[in-house]
């Protein structure tokens, strides 16, 4: 549309300088906040310009909270998950999508349920699962009375035990078991024509062929979205991995943030605190900027 | 090269069944052309054939192999789809190959075969060159190429022109009659364009309502219709068709308003026919004629070559081709004049043909 409406034009850009001023403003503080030493973070008011202490600041907090390690588990840990997540959705999808199997209808629907079980609603269980991954099986044999039965006929006690606490394992196998990429899969395969699923049936191509083959390069925008909203959601989890990782060799960059924060009564070291909320942000940064051109394309247009 | 044979072979849905019994035998090499309008089964008889589709009842046979439980790789056929559905992330080259890459040919040969596909479709500027890049006509192009690499002893075109214009149509039309002299494969073709199917065939399958109606050549089928429907479906514009009673001395027709003088050959006095006559084989001449028909003329499009004139004859809408210099105004009197030899009877109960008017008076009268 071309119109000439200068004082629209001048509204419209004023709204977007608000909005671009309320998304950045909280990190501008962070970053002034950062560049300061530990008095001049604590005068009131705080100052609005950047210090010259930044790269210190930086500095201690990188070895104060060892954020070297544990960005390293951060990053393993996003990572698995985003990977996780994009294998385990498009097979779902594919599933769902392309085959006809008696209970497909009921899948589907459970699946669908776990939408409106996140996390956070069944922690308690997940976590008891995750302590001893075979809790349910040994749960069945006890009330079933098939343990009492092997332990009077073989004297041999049953209690299986497979822990997954303090392992990348646990930490990442909860938090790809969920339905939200199943979903962005599902409406995808839905847009691919049947002509092209035909047209590979009789090139020769078999249901993994034609997966693999056609389907996945096709997604290759979704998986893109996926993968970098599946990163940026598991970078950000504070909750799972606390439970989780009671060892500190474990523990991820988000979580092990606590340390540099203050606490009440001790030194306000802000400064320090916002220094390694720099670093921290930085790595999900990095993999927006590379990723933004598929993202974009990946959750809005299907190409065609 | 092998042959096609359909034994009452059926297709039903949860509910509803959309071909219902279908005879058909397709000799090798053959290239036939199943026509019909939207919905009557052409292209799910087409699937059935390639596969794609499974038969709820009857046999498919190819070459003497029953392929009813056959998977649509073991077939041996080869389809060319209306979209082309060519793969968007591979290039013309690979979408060519595809089926050779699947099936596990080195890739020096496949390289070698593709190469030869493409001179013969002269696509080989364009080899590295994604579907997205390409004309429809090329696409379509790229499409036969796919089905054409793997030597099919079948061939199944599933309204493979629909989408291109009709300059190219005509174009393509022509390079896949060419093609098939070339590589003589039994090639079932499905359209609903009746033009592509007449100068296609070497036979042509004329289906309605998941029946079929009427198997035969092209010239057959024009000139001697089965039933109702194949008469007023094939050609254009569509048959003529007058609703009639036998008299005793001939035909009343359109409620008793016109009369021809035609012999009734047995039919009892009173069954109700309907009469066709194609509008190339009515002749315009001066109103008042004798034996010709007296109407108006409602509206005239021109075609260049000729025109159509479109009459009213009591009420009921009756159209002429004429190549003649005559220029009938709309709203003038005209004579129709034709001879009983170019007419056509069918049953009104069941649009199946009547033979029984032969010819016995050339001209019908007043």
């Amino acid at each position: 549309m071309v119109e000439r409406t200068p004082i629209l034009n001048f509204v419209t850009h004023l709204v977007l300088f608000i909005g671009f001023m309320l998304a950045v403003a909280p990190f501008v503080i962070v970053a002034i906040a950062a560049s300061h030493n530990l008095k001049e973070v604590n005068d009131v008011p705080m100052p609005l310009l950047p210090g010259g202490d930044f790269w210190a600041n930086i500095k201690t907090a990188w070895i104060t909270a060892g954020l070297g390690p544990k960005l390293l588990n951060s990053f393993i840990f996003a990572a698995g998950v985003a990977a996780g997540k994009v294998i385990i959705s498009a097979l779902t999808a594919f599933s769902i999508v392309y085959f006809r199997y008696p209970g497909r209808t009921l899948i589907f629907w459970l699946i669908f349920i776990t939408l409106m079980l996140p996390l956070e609603v069944r922690i308690v269980p997940t976590y008891a699962v995750a302590a001893n991954v075979l809790s349910p099986y040994q749960a069945i044999l006890d009330v079933t009375g098939l343990s009492w039965l092997i332990e009077k006929i073989s004297g041999v006690q049953v209690s299986l035990s497979l822990g997954l606490l303090n392992s990348y394992t646990g930490l990442i196998l909860p938090l790809i078991a969920t339905a939200t990429g199943t979903f962005l899969y599902r409406q995808f395969f839905l847009t691919v024509p049947d002509e092209l699923t035909e047209a590979a049936r009789m090139d020769g191509a078999g249901a993994l062929r034609f997966f693999i083959d056609i389907l996945l390069p096709l997604s290759r925008t979704n998986m893109a979205a996926l993968g970098t909203i599946m990163f940026l959601w598991a970078w950000n989890q504070y909750l799972w991995p606390l439970l989780v990782t009671t060892d500190p060799a474990h523990a991820t960059a988000v979580t092990e943030l606590k340390q540099l924060i203050p606490n009440v009564g001790g030194i306000p070291e802000w400064n320090i605190a916002m220094a390694g909320t720099l670093i921290v942000m930085l790595p999900p940064l990095v993999v927006v900027v590379a990723m933004q051109r598929w993202f974009v394309r990946g959750l809005i247009a299907t190409e065609k | 090269m092998a042959s096609i044979t359909i034994r009452d072979v059926r297709k039903s849905y949860a509910r509803s069944q959309v071909v219902h019994g279908v005879d058909l035998d397709i000799a090798s090499g053959e290239f036939v052309v199943i026509l019909g309008p939207s919905g009557c089964g052409k292209s799910t008889l087409l699937r059935m054939i390639a596969g794609l589709e499974e038969i709820s009842g009857g046999e498919i046979a190819i070459d003497g192999t029953v392929v009813n439980r056959l998977e649509p790789r073991e077939r041996g056929c080869a389809m060319v789809f209306q979209n082309y559905a060519l793969y968007p992330h591979m290039s013309v080259a690979q979408n060519i190959g595809y089926s050779l890459k699947v099936a596990g040919v080195a890739s020096a040969e496949r390289t070698e075969r593709i190469r030869a596909v493409a001179r013969i479709l002269e696509l080989e500027p364009l080899l590295e060159r994604k579907p997205a890049a390409l004309s429809g006509g090329q696409r379509q192009r790229v499409a036969m190429g796919r089905a054409m690499i793997r030597e099919p002893k079948v061939f199944l075109f599933d309204e493979p022109l629909s989408n291109l214009d009709a300059k190219l149509r005509v174009q393509m039309r022509s390079e896949i009659r060419k093609l098939h002299r070339r590589l003589n494969a039994t090639s079932v073709f499905v359209t609903h364009d009746q033009v592509e199917a007449m100068t296609l065939a070497d036979r042509l399958v004329v289906m309605n309502g998941g029946r079929v109606e009427q198997v035969g050549t092209p010239g057959e089928i024009y000139s001697r219709p089965a039933s109702r429907f194949v008469a007023t479906f094939v050609g254009a514009p569509a048959m003529n068709i007058l609703e009639g009673v036998v008299a005793l001395d001939g035909l009343s027709l359109l409620g008793g308003s016109r009369r021809l003088a035609i012999s009734r050959a047995g039919l009892p006095v009173g069954t109700e026919v309907a009469a066709g006559i194609r509008p190339e084989a009515v002749r315009l001449v001066a109103p008042g004629t004798r034996g010709a028909l007296d109407a108006t003329v409602d509206l005239v499009e021109e075609l260049g070559a000729g025109r159509v004139v479109y009459v009213d004859l009591d009420g009921a809408s009756f159209s002429v081709v004429t190549s003649e210099t005559v220029h009938p105004l709309p709203g003038t009197a005209v004579g129709l004049q034709f001879s009983q030899a170019d007419m056509h009877f069918f049953s009104s109960e069941t649009g199946a043909r009547l033979d029984v008017f032969k010819a016995s008076v050339p001209v019908p009268a007043l």
